[in-house]
C-alpha cells in the first residue's frame, strides 16, 4: 500500500487496482451490468471449452443414434435426461450443438470486429491525424458506404468473394469470408468515431511536444494518440459485437453464411425453421433463445460501458 | 450512385462461370463454348460493360442466367410485392414510432412509457428473422389465424399486382409488415424521445410554459416541431436499411419480392438479377438522400434563411 498526496491509500498490484478503479466501482453499483457480464462470461465459457464441457459431441457421426432423433426436452414426456434440451432429426444434442454453435458464432463475431477496429481504427488515425486529402478520400469512401446498410454491403460482398472462390475451396473458406464481409460492412463506424477523437487529441500539446522533438508522425499516431482515441472504440466494439453475431446469424440463417457442416447459431435456426410446422420446437427454441441472450448481454454490457467511460455522466 | 452502380456491376463482371453453374457436369466444351457466346460472355470487359450500361438505362439488364428470363420482367413482377411489403412497413413504423416516442418524451415516467422502454429493448436486440419466427410459430403454428407464407391472392392492376385488395393479401401482409416494422419502429421510438427529451430542458420551452400556453400546443407546436430534422434524417435512411432488411422478412415469409429473388440469385450466381436488384437499390437509395435534403429546407426555416442570405450577398 502507498500513500499519495491526498492520503488515500491505493493497491500497487494490477488485480488491486483494477478493484479500485472507477469503473469498476461503477460496475458493482450497476446490476444489470453485473447479470449481464455473468451471463456473457458463462456463454464465453460454454463457447470456449465446448469440446469438453459439452455433454456430447454432436459432430462425431459414430455418437448419433437416429432412433434417438427428434427427442424432446428431458422435462417433457418421452425426454430422456441424457439430452437436456432434446434431440434434432439426426439425434444430435441440441445443448451441445448450442454451445458448438455459439463458439462458431462468437468466433466470427470477434475476428469480424477485430478486423473492422484494425482497419477502421488505422485509416480513422490517418484521416483524422493527416487531414487534407487522406481525409478527404478515407471519409468520402465511408461516407458513401455507410449511405448502405451494412447487411447488404455483407450479403454483397459474401456472395461475391464466394463466387470468386474455387468451387472445392467455398465450403472450408466459408467463416474466412463471413469474417471478412462482416468485418468490412461495419469498417466505416470505427473510422468516424477515431477520426473524430484524433481531430481533438491532435491539437493537444503532448502531440506538439512530441513533433517538435521530431518523433515521426506514424510513432506519434501509434505510441501517443491511439492510446488516447481507443476509449470510444471500445464501446463501439462491445456493440459491436453483438451486431457481428446478429448478422452472421442472419446470413447463416439465409443460408449464405457458414455451412451446416459446422453450423453457427443462425444456422441451427434455419434448420430448427424447417420443423417449425411439425411440432418440434425445441429445435428452433432454444437457439433462437441462446442467440437473444447473448446479444442482449452483450448489448447490456455495450450500454454500461458507454455511460461508464463517458465523463459526463460521471 | 454511380459509383455504386459501377462497382456493383464490375465486380460482378469479374466474378464466377455462370455456365458452371448452368449446365452440367456432363456438357461438352463445345456445348459450353456456344452457351458463353449466346451470352455475350466471350466479348471484352469493356464491350460488355458499356452493353451493360447502356441497356440498364433503358431498363434492360439482361436474361436470368438461371430462369432464363428477361430480369427486368422478374424484377418488374416482383417489384410491387416489395413495395407494398416496405411501405406499409414504413407506415406502421413512423405512425406507431413517432407517437410513442412523443409520449415517453413528455412523459418518461409514467409506466406506459417504462413498458414502451422495456419493449422497444426486445426490439433491438431480437434479430429480424427471430421476430418472424416467433410470430410464424404463434399466428400460424399456434393459433392457426393467420398464414405463414406467401401474399395471399394478387389481383392485377396493369403491371403492378396488388395484395392489398383481397382479405387474404391483407392478412398475409400482417405478420411481414410488422416484422419488417418493428425494428425501425424502435429506432424512430427511441430517437424521438431523446430528441423530446433534450428540447423540453431548452429555455424556449421554458418561456413559451411561462407565457402560460396550452400543453398541447408546447408539445406539438413547439417540442416537436424541433426534433424533426434529425427525425427525418432516420427516417429517411431507415426507409433504405427497410428495403435492406426486406430480404431478410422476404425469405423468413417466402414472400414473392425482389430480396426473395436476390437470394435465390446469389445461391446460383444468378449475376444479371444481382447487379439489376443491386443497381436498382442504389436508385433507390439515391432518391430517398435526394428527397430527404429536399424535405429539410421544407422543415427547417434556418437554412431557407442561410440561402437567401447567400443569395443577397
Amino acid at each position: 500500500m502507498a500513500e499519495n498526496q491526498l492520503g488515500v491509500t491505493r493497491p500497487h498490484d494490477l488485480w488491486g487496482r483494477i478493484l479500485d478503479s472507477d469503473l469498476f466501482y461503477s460496475f458493482k453499483r450497476n446490476p444489470v451490468a453485473v447479470v449481464s457480464a455473468i451471463a456473457t462470461v458463462i456463454f464465453f465459457i460454454g463457447a470456449g471449452f465446448a469440446p469438453w464441457l459439452a455433454p456430447h459431441n454432436p459432430f462425431d457421426p459414430a455418437s448419433l443414434d437416429l432412433m434417438e432423433a427428434s427427442t424432446p426436452p428431458a422435462w417433457i414426456e418421452d425426454g430422456m435426461s441424457k439430452f437436456l434440451l432434446g434431440t434434432d432429426d439426426q439425434g444430435r444434442d441440441i445443448l451441445s450443438t448450442i454451445m458448438y454453435g455459439s463458439r462458431v458464432s462468437l468466433i466470427v463475431g470477434f475476428s469480424a470486429v477485430i478486423f473492422s477496429v484494425v482497419v477502421g481504427v488505422s485509416t480513422g488515425l490517418l484521416a483524422g491525424y493527416l487531414g487534407g486529402w487522406t481525409d478527404a478520400v478515407i471519409m468520402r469512401a465511408a461516407d458513401v458506404q455507410l449511405a448502405i446498410p451494412a447487411i447488404l454491403i455483407a450479403l454483397m460482398i459474401n456472395g461475391v468473394v464466394a463466387i470468386l472462390l474455387p468451387r472445392n475451396m467455398q465450403v472450408e473458406m466459408a467463416v474466412y469470408v463471413l469474417i471478412l464481409a462482416i468485418g468490412v460492412s461495419e469498417w466505416p463506424k470505427y473510422a468516424r468515431v477515431t477520426r473524430g477523437s484524433t481531430m481533438v487529441e491532435r491539437n493537444k500539446e503532448y502531440v506538439a511536444a512530441a513533433q517538435v522533438i521530431g518523433v515521426h508522425p506514424f510513432l506519434i499516431m501509434l505510441r501517443h494518440v491511439l492510446p488516447n482515441v481507443m476509449g470510444p472504440v471500445l464501446v463501439f466494439a462491445t456493440l459491436g459485437l453483438a451486431l457481428a453475431v446478429i448478422t452472421e446469424a442472419t446470413l447463416s440463417f439465409l443460408g449464405v453464411g457458414v455451412p451446416p457442416t459446422t453450423p453457427s447459431l443462425g444456422t441451427l435456426i434455419r434448420i430448427g425453421n424447417n420443423y417449425l410446422f411439425s411440432g418440434e420446437w425445441w429445435i428452433i427454441l432454444f437457439p433462437c433463445v441462446a442467440l437473444v441472450t447473448l446479444v442482449l448481454a452483450v448489448n447490456l454490457l455495450g450500454d454500461w460501458l458507454r455511460d461508464a467511460l463517458n465523463p459526463k455522466l460521471r | 450512385m454511380v459509383v455504386v452502380s459501377l462497382v456493383s456491376f464490375m465486380l460482378f463482371n469479374f466474378v464466377g462461370d455462370p455456365v458452371d453453374n448452368m449446365v452440367g457436369q456432363e456438357a461438352s466444351y463445345e456445348e459450353r463454348v456456344a452457351m458463353r457466346d449466346n451470352l455475350g460472355l466471350n466479348d471484352p470487359f469493356l464491350i460488355q460493360f458499356g452493353r451493360f450500361m447502356g441497356n440498364a438505362m433503358q431498363g434492360e439488364f439482361g436474361i436470368s442466367y438461371r430462369i432464363q428470363r428477361p430480369v427486368a420482367d422478374l424484377i418488374a413482377e416482383r417489384m410491387p410485392a416489395t413495395l407494398e411489403l416496405v411501405i406499409i412497413s414504413a407506415i406502421l413504423s413512423v405512425f406507431l414510432g413517432i407517437p410513442m416516442g412523443i409520449y415517453t418524451g413528455i412523459k418518461p415516467n409514467s409506466w406506459l412509457s417504462r413498458s414502451f422502454l422495456v419493449g422497444s429493448l426486445v426490439g433491438v436486440t431480437l434479430p429480424t428473422f427471430v421476430i418472424g419466427i416467433l410470430l410464424i410459430y404463434i399466428f400460424a403454428v399456434g393459433l392457426g389465424i393467420l398464414p405463414s407464407f406467401g401474399r395471399g391472392e394478387a389481383i392485377q392492376i396493369g403491371w403492378w399486382s396488388t395484395g392489398l385488395l383481397t382479405a387474404s393479401g391483407w392478412k398475409a401482409i400482417i405478420m411481414p409488415s410488422v416484422t419488417l416494422a418493428l425494428f425501425q419502429m424502435t429506432i424512430i421510438m427511441r430517437l424521438v424521445r431523446s430528441e423530446m427529451l433534450e428540447v423540453m430542458r431548452t429555455d424556449y420551452i421554458k418561456f413559451a410554459r411561462a407565457r402560460g400556453l396550452p400543453n398541447r400546443t408546447i408539445n406539438f407546436g413547439h417540442a416537436f416541431k424541433n426534433t424533426l430534422v434529425p427525425v427525418i434524417t432516420i427516417v429517411g435512411l431507415n426507409l433504405g436499411s427497410l428495403i435492406a432488411f426486406s430480404i431478410i422478412t422476404e425469405t423468413v415469409f417466402q414472400w414473392p419480392g425482389m430480396g426473395f429473388l436476390f437470394i435465390q440469385a446469389v445461391g446460383f450466381a444468378d449475376i444479371p438479377v444481382m447487379a439489376a436488384y443491386l443497381v436498382l437499390v442504389a436508385v433507390i437509395f439515391v432518391s430517398i438522400n435526394l428527397f430527404v435534403d429536399i424535405l429539410y429546407f421544407v422543415v427547417d426555416p434556418r437554412l431557407r434563411v442561410d440561402k437567401t442570405v447567400a443569395a443577397g450577398n
